[in-house]
């Protein structure tokens, strides 16, 4: 299939996720728009709550019940929000692989982890058992899983919580699909773990050449490994760009706010810098810019229209009131 | 698991003897006795009855007497029915109620898990609500109501079946028994069912199956099934002990002669021997059925083994 004219292996237009609830309909996603090129790896940063994992839902078909999609993403130029669940069955994992947050209870419990690898090669593939075995090993041996013959005879229960995410990382990479959708793969694991899974998915992107949309609240591991980046607030798009940009050049109060509250070991600091408050109910938005109440450079017309997001200089993306230099009049 | 099974026979005999020893002497010192309530008799022949019965004795000895039959395999003679020893009696009755358990739990079983899994896999639609009242229903409907009820239908307003007896177990004799049996372990089997199903359904791993592109009946029979099933197990174990030993109900409704009436007749009658030996009989199957659903565990779970 030709991709349309770009070469956007991804692009999600005016994307909503809205969610039906006994106290009111609530918007968790409001209006993303993000493009994804073969091989890019895209950040989503943002706090719990920002909408960054119903985000991956979204795309992956996964939502609640109660979820109600809006808005367009097209895969090689299908928009794969209004297939149905047949059509989007032939692209979960063979296309688009997703991995979870939760290595511990991500996997099934009660069936060996070869099985649960190898049924995937089975349905999408059309693989025998024997070629599927053979190839599940592969893969265990490319996610560094000593002993990957041996392993595959093993339930999830025998893994600790590091092999458990290769493994779910193996699972997702087996059909080597276009692009991967990590939620946040590190945030339950230990600190040297995480750094051997990033090296994983590092290394992995380029052998593969696939493309990660990274789900995370970690800015460390968007410095790593991601080439575009995208700040998430309360389900909006507060500022997007590439990684070096937003990184070393942030402009939105938010954005620097969160780096701020990184803690440095360089710097003597005695109080660890934090942005003060918590993120708006989002059954009861505030009028104008989620974001006004906790941000220092707040003005009256902060809480009067939402700030739309706006190119300001090529490839950099912002929703704010405050110009890049400061306020002007 | 060899080692596992023959710890558990182990266990099995010190907790019968407690089992026995117990409503041994529980009944013993409950007042009356098997000849109190009969007509008036002479009191040589009561003292003659007595004596064959060792009922003169001290009950200490009458204790030691019946362990020592029942290391024999003889629980007894009966005190109520004449000539006849409980272990023929037992051996008369419990495969009239095995039989009728049996299949009561068959049905039970499948229709009870059928209807779960349908009610959870459309939870709060309209099929999800209708299947759940049926299941409420038969929980709340006790089977000496159910029965007559079914002698009405099936015997009297249409002559379909025999509203009664036993005829070796043919088959038009155990449709009501059944019935009746099984109404309300289809209920609870159904609502057990659902409900784990329900929540197995929201792990985490269910989700991972979604996103490998897994089609439905696949994620409900190859992953939600095994763990789902984990409770209705756990029931099912005593639920067949109490299914497979037959209810007076079904006995006295629909005259099958199973071993549900010897409960009570046994315990109306002061028949020491008999309500012995039913307790003996349903305490050995309990504990040989929660080994099983022991064993079973081990075979679903992987993270037990013993």
């Amino acid at each position: 299939m030709s991709l349309s004219n770009t070469e956007n292996l991804l692009e999600v237009t005016n994307l909503r996720v809205n969610f039906r609830t006994p106290d009111g309909f609530v918007t968790a996603v409001n209006d993303l728009n993000f493009t994804l090129e073969q091989g890019q790896t895209l950040g989503i940063v943002g706090e719990s709550g920002s909408g960054k994992s119903q985000t991956a839902f979204a795309l992956m078909g996964l939502l609640a019940g109660n979820g109600v999609i809006e808005g367009e993403a097209r895969f090689k130029g299908q928009n794969i929000l209004t297939l149905n669940e047949k059509a989007m069955n032939r692209i979960r994992s063979k296309d688009i692989a997703m991995i979870f947050q939760d290595p511990m209870t991500s996997l099934n419990p009660y069936m060996k982890v070869g099985k649960q690898l190898m049924e995937v090669l089975m349905l999408h593939k059309g693989m025998s058992k024997a070629e599927a075995f053979e190839a599940s090993v592969k893969m265990l041996d490319a996610v560094k899983m000593p002993e990957a013959h041996k392993r595959m005879n093993m339930y999830p229960h025998e893994f600790s919580g590091g092999m458990r995410q290769r493994v779910m990382i193996a699972m997702a990479l087996l059909c080597q699909p276009k692009l991967l959708i990590a939620d946040e793969p590190t945030t339950a694991l230990d600190v040297t773990v995480q750094a051997q899974i990033l090296t994983l998915l590092n290394e992995l992107k380029d052998d593969f050449n696939t493309s990660i949309i990274m789900i995370t609240h970690d800015l460390g591991v968007v410095a790593g490994l991601c080439d575009k980046v995208l700040v998430m607030y309360a389900g909006q798009t507060m500022e997007y760009g590439t990684a070096e940009d937003v990184f070393y050049r942030p402009t939105h109060p938010y954005t620097q706010g969160l780096l701020n509250a990184i803690p440095r070991l360089d710097a003597d600091d005695e109080k660890l810098s934090t942005i003060p408050g918590n993120p708006p109910n989002l059954l009861q938005m505030p009028s104008g810019c989620p974001f006004q109440a906790r941000c220092e450079f707040a003005k009256d017309r902060c809480g009067e229209s939402m700030p739309e997001l706006k190119e300001f200089a090529p490839g950099q993306l912002r929703a704010c009131h405050k110009s890049v230099d400061g306020w002007v009049a | 698991m060899l080692t596992f099974i023959s710890k558990r026979i182990l266990e099995a005999i010190p907790t019968l003897l407690i089992l026995i020893t117990v409503s041994f002497f529980l009944m013993h010192s409950a007042p009356g006795s098997p000849f109190s309530s009969e007509r008036t008799l002479p009191p040589e022949v009561l003292a003659n009855i007595n004596a064959k019965y060792h009922l003169d004795e001290p009950v200490i000895n009458q204790y030691f007497y019946y362990l020592g039959g029942l290391l024999q395999g003889d629980l007894g003679p009966s005190f109520r029915y004449k000539d006849f020893t409980i272990n023929e009696l037992i051996a008369q009755s419990f495969p009239v109620s095995a039989e009728i358990g049996i299949w009561s739990f068959l049905v039970a079983l499948l229709i009870g898990v059928g209807c779960g899994i349908i009610a959870a896999l459309r939870q709060n639609s309209w099929l999800d609500y209708s299947v759940m009242g049926f299941a409420n229903l038969g929980i709340v409907l006790p089977n000496f109501v159910l029965a007559p009820l079914c002698i009405l239908f099936f015997s009297i307003y249409n002559q379909w079946l025999p509203p009664g007896g036993w005829n070796g177990g043919a088959w038009p004799y155990l449709v009501m028994p059944v019935i009746a049996m099984s109404t309300s372990y289809i209920a609870q089997i159904a609502r057990i069912t659902r409900g784990s199903m329900i929540e197995t359904m929201h792990s985490n791993f269910i989700r991972t199956a979604r996103a490998k592109g897994l089609p439905k009946y696949r994620i409900i029979f190859q992953h939600a099934l095994r763990p789902a099933m984990l409770p209705v197990i756990s029931y099912l174990g005593p639920a067949f002990v109490g299914i497979v030993t037959g209810s007076v109900i079904v006995d006295v409704y629909f005259g099958t002669g199973g071993i549900g009436q010897h409960f009570i007749n046994g315990a109306l009658n002061r028949d020491y021997s008999m309500v012995m030996g039913v307790t003996i009989l349903v305490g050995t199957l309990t504990i040989l059925f929660n080994a099983i659903v022991d064993i079973l565990y081990a075979v679903i779970d992987p993270k037990i083994r013993y």
